[in-house]
């Protein structure tokens, strides 16, 4: 099973979370929301990036089912 | 008289004007006009040849595609409206966002009646209950003058789906269609996040069918005629006409009506031609891009080729700027322009809009260390995709092609300083900048 990362960029609100726990696929820009650097989750990584996604205060990380 | 007028109906001309054939300089063609250059509003039923399920075929097969800017094939949208669960809404796109264009509020004011049939049959086709009208709240009088034509219409019995004439907010992206949705539904005329998008989930969470108003007026154009006519002007990748707003450094500015795929040059000759020697077009509006006049000339008006060039067909807006003016300056004005219409919602455009709009304006009006350029360049890389809606993405691609378009300048600002021609009158419109000479 493949998995996407997402952001909702009007519910972002930098907090910045999700770079602390998904280094390897997120990085923040200057103002501090974050960059993706690859839509496509690695499986060695599936569990981080929900666990990322489940600490954003305001939900707006999400990770789906590659179409 | 009368059988002259029935004869047009019946063979109409394939050629040029199609949807401005009706206009008149003095007046607001009314209901009985409208009747008698284009003939009554098609009957479409529901069995047989003329069943709605057909309409959309002939839409299909006349390859029309949404005159709005993205430019997507619209029977393929109507389709999958019609096939969305319980009955549809129809949205007619009126709210003209971009300060660069008048067609839609040509069509609106002169010939109302063309974009309301075009209303119906669309309503008919997807099986919709209820229609709305959009344009700008702030725009009265025109806001009345639809209300009568509606009404005048309700009186004829023409529009089994009511319409509803809606004002929306006048911001720039109050018109993105997740925009009108969401302020239909009671919320901020702001983009929204999808999916869902409209056509899945719109206004009352039924399936929306969102078109410009020019795109609905072709389609009460093909209803009458057929694709084949349609399809008779044109590419065959790119069929029929479509409106241009020219203006700039041009002659007579304007709109005009040109067949699809009309070279670009020859859409400025259309306007009279080049009022000074020309350096470059802004093609489609604040969401286009900036070719230089000598690569723009030949590229014919249709989105593949306009895309091909590094351009945008957009909303069909041509703008002539001439040697002597700075396009670097220009397009500072314009993406200040921009960034203060960011709905604030998404960050990167919040913040990276004002930081790319700043870096724009330091490399047109002081430049001359080396950094502003390479600023522009990283900041647009930033932006590009990471919002809501498109409206960061736009602001990039017209802030990337000055740079492709204006490259020498750029060098020589950030070399130098800035060039002669940012002392020049400002050539672009842009609402509520004081410099702009709005008579």
């Amino acid at each position: 099973m493949n998995y996407e990362l997402r952001v909702n960029p009007i519910a972002c609100d930098a907090h910045g979370l999700c770079a602390e726990l998904l280094p390897e696929i997120i990085e923040l820009d200057p103002w501090g929301y974050p960059i993706l650097l690859s839509a496509s989750v690695p499986q060695s990584l599936v569990d981080h990036a929900k666990r990322a996604a489940a600490a954003c205060p305001t939900l707006a990380l999400l990770v789906g089912k590659a179409q | 008289m009368t059988e002259l007028a029935l004869v047009t109906r019946r063979s109409p001309d394939l050629r040029l004007p199609r949807l401005l054939a009706g206009i008149s300089y003095y007046s607001v063609a009314d209901l009985r006009d409208h009747e008698r250059q284009y003939g009554p509003l098609p009957l479409w039923g529901t069995a047989g040849r003329r069943r709605s399920g057909r309409l959309i075929d002939i839409v299909d097969a006349a390859g029309l595609t949404g005159r709005g800017g993205a430019g997507f094939p619209t029977g393929r949208k109507m389709r999958s409206v019609a096939s969305g669960p319980g009955s549809a809404v129809v949205v007619a796109n009126g709210a003209e966002g971009e300060p660069a264009s008048c067609k839609d509020r040509l069509l609106l004011t002169r010939m109302p009646h063309l974009v309301l049939d075009g209303i119906t049959l669309a309503a008919h086709a997807v099986g919709a209950r209820e229609a709305y009208l959009c344009v700008h709240g702030q725009e009265t009088g025109l806001l009345d003058a639809l209300d009568d034509a509606v009404a005048q219409r309700r009186a004829a019995g023409l529009d089994p789906a009511p319409i509803r004439v809606t004002g929306i907010p006048g911001r720039y992206v109050a018109s993105e269609q997740s925009s009108i949705v969401q302020y239909l539904n009671g919320g901020p005329a702001k983009p929204t996040f999808s999916p869902p998008r409209p056509h899945q989930r719109g206004v009352h969470g039924r399936p929306t069918l969102v078109n410009n108003v020019e795109t609905l007026a072709h389609l009460a154009l093909i209803a009458r005629f057929g694709d084949r006519w349609f399809r008779g002007i044109g590419l065959p990748s790119a069929p029929g006409s479509t409106l241009v707003t020219v203006s700039g450094a041009v002659a007579r500015p304007g709109v005009y009506e040109i067949e699809m795929g009309t070279p670009a040059g020859q859409v400025v000759m259309l306007a009279g031609g080049p009022a000074e020697r020309p350096a470059a077009l802004l093609v489609g509006g604040y969401f286009g891009a900036w070719l230089r006049a000598e690569t723009a000339w030949p590229v014919p008006m249709c989105h593949a080729a306009l895309k091909a060039a590094g351009g945008a067909m957009g909303a069909g807006m041509v703008i002539v700027l001439p040697v002597s003016s700075c396009g670097l300056a220009e397009t500072a004005r314009v993406l200040r322009y921009l960034a203060d219409e960011n709905a604030g919602q998404c960050g990167p455009c919040m913040f990276g809009l004002p930081a790319l709009a700043d870096a724009m304006a330091e490399l047109a009006y002081h430049g001359g260390r080396r950094r502003a350029l390479k600023r522009v360049a990283s900041l647009a890389g930033l932006v590009a995709g990471r919002g809501a809606c498109r409206h960061p993405d736009g602001a990039v691609q017209l802030a990337r092609s000055a740079l492709r378009a204006f490259e020498a300048d750029a060098v020589w600002h950030d070399h130098r300083g800035p060039c002669p021609g940012v002392a020049r009158a400002p050539l672009l419109p842009v609402p509520g900048d004081a410099d702009w000479d709005w008579a």
